[in-house]
């Protein structure tokens, strides 16, 4: 991957440091479960840089620890999704007394 | 094959902005699981995207690595309990941190030899040591919440000062690297201490103080990854494991907030533990628990016109959420009113009640938040408060030497009745008193939460 250099890489992290905060702050209390375990899937990113490793790996002893770090990070980002998927397909609302009678 | 690292930037930025999406539509639960398809979409472009990089290789690695993960990530999601929901978050946290040590490591080691500037061994050091802390730390975390170790805390003599040596002896070796001696030992004796220290810091950590730890271990493992994205130049993780890291030191800011608690307090106050310092003072005023029976708490319950239900760790211990709901409806087609109302650290993760109630069905417009249900109190006629303790007790408010005083609390006590279901007169996880068990409004209910229930829908329905 390209080096964009150590100064544009801090003032990424800042931004998205400020960024996380703000969108963070408008997650209601009720949805703080869904939030973890969705912030957990999408920390399961570190999928890509166990792929960077192993799939540059020549040797063994890199070979044998990317290949765990695989294993690893797609138990991270596939149970990450689907827990969280679940979770929030049992949220609804109450059914019937929202629905307006047809007219 | 990609080979344009433009065209790679470019897909990298997609899937961010799916991920910052995906936490976007998190504010509303109208679309919040919209937003993590999105988020899903982002990963795909991701990892579709890495592996078609110029000069990957060891494809049967990849795959048979990648389907491992993956079929135990679908397996574990799937087949796992509503109320085993925290475990499941700790075990998927601490192994998305375990990659990044190992991430980190692997690219130390390709780079022996000497080529890794600055910046690469110092983020190679934070990634590896946050990583692994998090890694054992989660899965300690999980040992506890699956009842496979002590919820107590546990603790012995100078406990401090030996987590303190394994995280100087940590930091040591990590000085040492980032000061250049270029030696695998070094880092792989640096991630030996860090999972030391991730099993030492949250040994001593009691059960009710898990939403604190989770929510910690889960921002350790965002800034691991994202330390990771240093190491590989890499903003999208960078990015990701940012945002993680944000949203999870946000939300144990919060935490520990609500039980108006520091956060080094949570983590080296082995909390739960001792009872100095409980009512110092408490004098034995001849007061009793008044024992209740169902057919008293039915007659009550049939009576009211507002019923608020509080429910605690207790509910999802004896899996009572469907039976609550069960209650509830009944009531409600009495004509009575009926709420929920969530303490924000009920439970053992963030937010758990409104998820073990959700799998319940209860609507959730029915979940009342702390600040907003608190004023409704002094009208309701009944409170069932269904294994709960700490949060609705009153030394929070009034007793200075209690070890919760000026956590913000339920105030159920301000209610006409309060009927307390519990399995017996132990104290909760703070290892407290609860005033509220001898105040002339409360009775209780003694028994497994989901047997009393059962037997008070009987009740309700034999009226």
């Amino acid at each position: 991957m390209t080096d964009i250099g150590l100064v544009t890489e801090l003032t990424v992290l800042v931004l998205a440091i400020f960024l996380g905060f703000e969108v963070i702050s408008k997650v209601p209390t009720m949805l703080h479960t869904p939030l973890m375990s969705g912030t957990n899937f999408i920390h399961g990113i570190v999928v890509v840089g166990a792929i960077v490793v192993l799939g540059f790996a020549d040797d063994a002893f890199t070979k044998t620890v990317g290949f765990v770090a695989m294993v690893l990070a797609s138990a991270n980002v596939v149970g990450g999704w689907f827990v969280t998927d679940r979770m929030l397909e049992m949220f609804k609302r109450r059914p019937d007394e929202k629905r307006e009678p047809k007219q | 094959m990609i080979s344009d690292p433009d065209v790679v930037g470019i897909l990298y930025l997609v899937s961010i902005i799916c991920f910052i999406l995906a936490l976007r539509f998190l504010s509303s639960p109208k679309h919040a699981r919209r937003g993590n398809w999105v988020g899903g979409v982002g990963m795909v472009i991701a990892i579709a995207t890495t592996l078609a990089l110029d000069g990957i290789s060891n494809w049967l690695l990849i795959i048979v690595g990648g389907a491992i993960g993956s079929i135990v990530g679908v397996v574990g999601a799937r087949t796992v309990k509503m109320t085993a929901m925290p475990q499941m978050v700790a075990l998927f946290n601490g192994v998305g941190g375990g990659a990044a040590a190992l991430v980190a490591l692997a690219e130390f080691h390709v780079a022996e030899g000497g080529d890794l500037g600055s910046e690469e061994i110092v983020s190679i050091v934070l990634s590896a040591l946050i990583g692994s802390i998090s890694f054992s730390g989660s899965m300690i975390a999980f040992g506890k919440l699956q009842e496979l170790i002590s919820g107590r805390p546990i603790v012995f003599v100078g406990q401090n000062i030996v987590n303190v040596a394994i995280l100087a002896g940590a930091a040591a070796l990590g000085i040492a690297l980032i000061a250049g001696w270029d030696e695998q030992w070094a880092l792989i004796g640096l991630i030996g201490l860090a999972l030391l220290f991730g099993v030492m810091f949250v040994l001593p950590i009691g059960g009710a103080d898990m939403p604190v730890v989770i929510s910690l271990l889960n921002a350790f493992t965002g800034i691991a990854a994202s330390a990771t994205g240093f190491v590989l130049n890499s903003t999208l993780l960078i990015v990701a494991g940012m945002l993680v890291g944000a949203s999870g030191t946000l939300l144990t800011l919060l935490m520990a907030k609500a039980m108006n608690r520091s956060i080094a307090n949570v983590l080296f106050g082995a909390f739960g533990q001792v009872q100095a310092g409980t009512g110092a003072a408490r004098v034995d005023d001849g007061r009793t628990v008044r024992a209740t029976t169902a057919d008293d708490v039915a007659v009550q319950l049939s009576f009211a016109r507002k019923v608020i239900i509080v429910p605690g760790y207790g509910l999802a211990v004896a899996q009572a959420q469907h039976d609550v709901r069960q209650l509830a409806e009944l009531l409600e087609e009495k004509g009575i009113d009926v709420a929920y109302a969530i303490h924000p650290v009920a439970g053992r993760m963030p937010g758990h009640m409104n998820v073990l109630l959700a799998e319940a069905n209860v609507p959730y417009d029915q979940l009342k938040e702390m600040d907003e249900i608190n004023p409704e109190f002094p009208q309701t006629d009944v409170v069932l408060v269904i294994g709960a303790n700490d949060v609705v007790n009153p030394a929070a408010r009034s007793d200075p030497a209690s070890p919760i005083y000026g956590m913000p609390i339920l105030d159920v006590d301000k209610a006409a009745s309060i009927v307390v279901m519990k399995r017996s007169m132990a104290p909760g996880f703070a290892g407290i008193d609860n005033e509220l068990f001898l105040d002339p409004k409360t009775t209780m209910l003694f028994g497994n939460a989901k047997d009393s229930i059962v037997k008070l829908i009987a009740a309700v329905k034999a009226l």
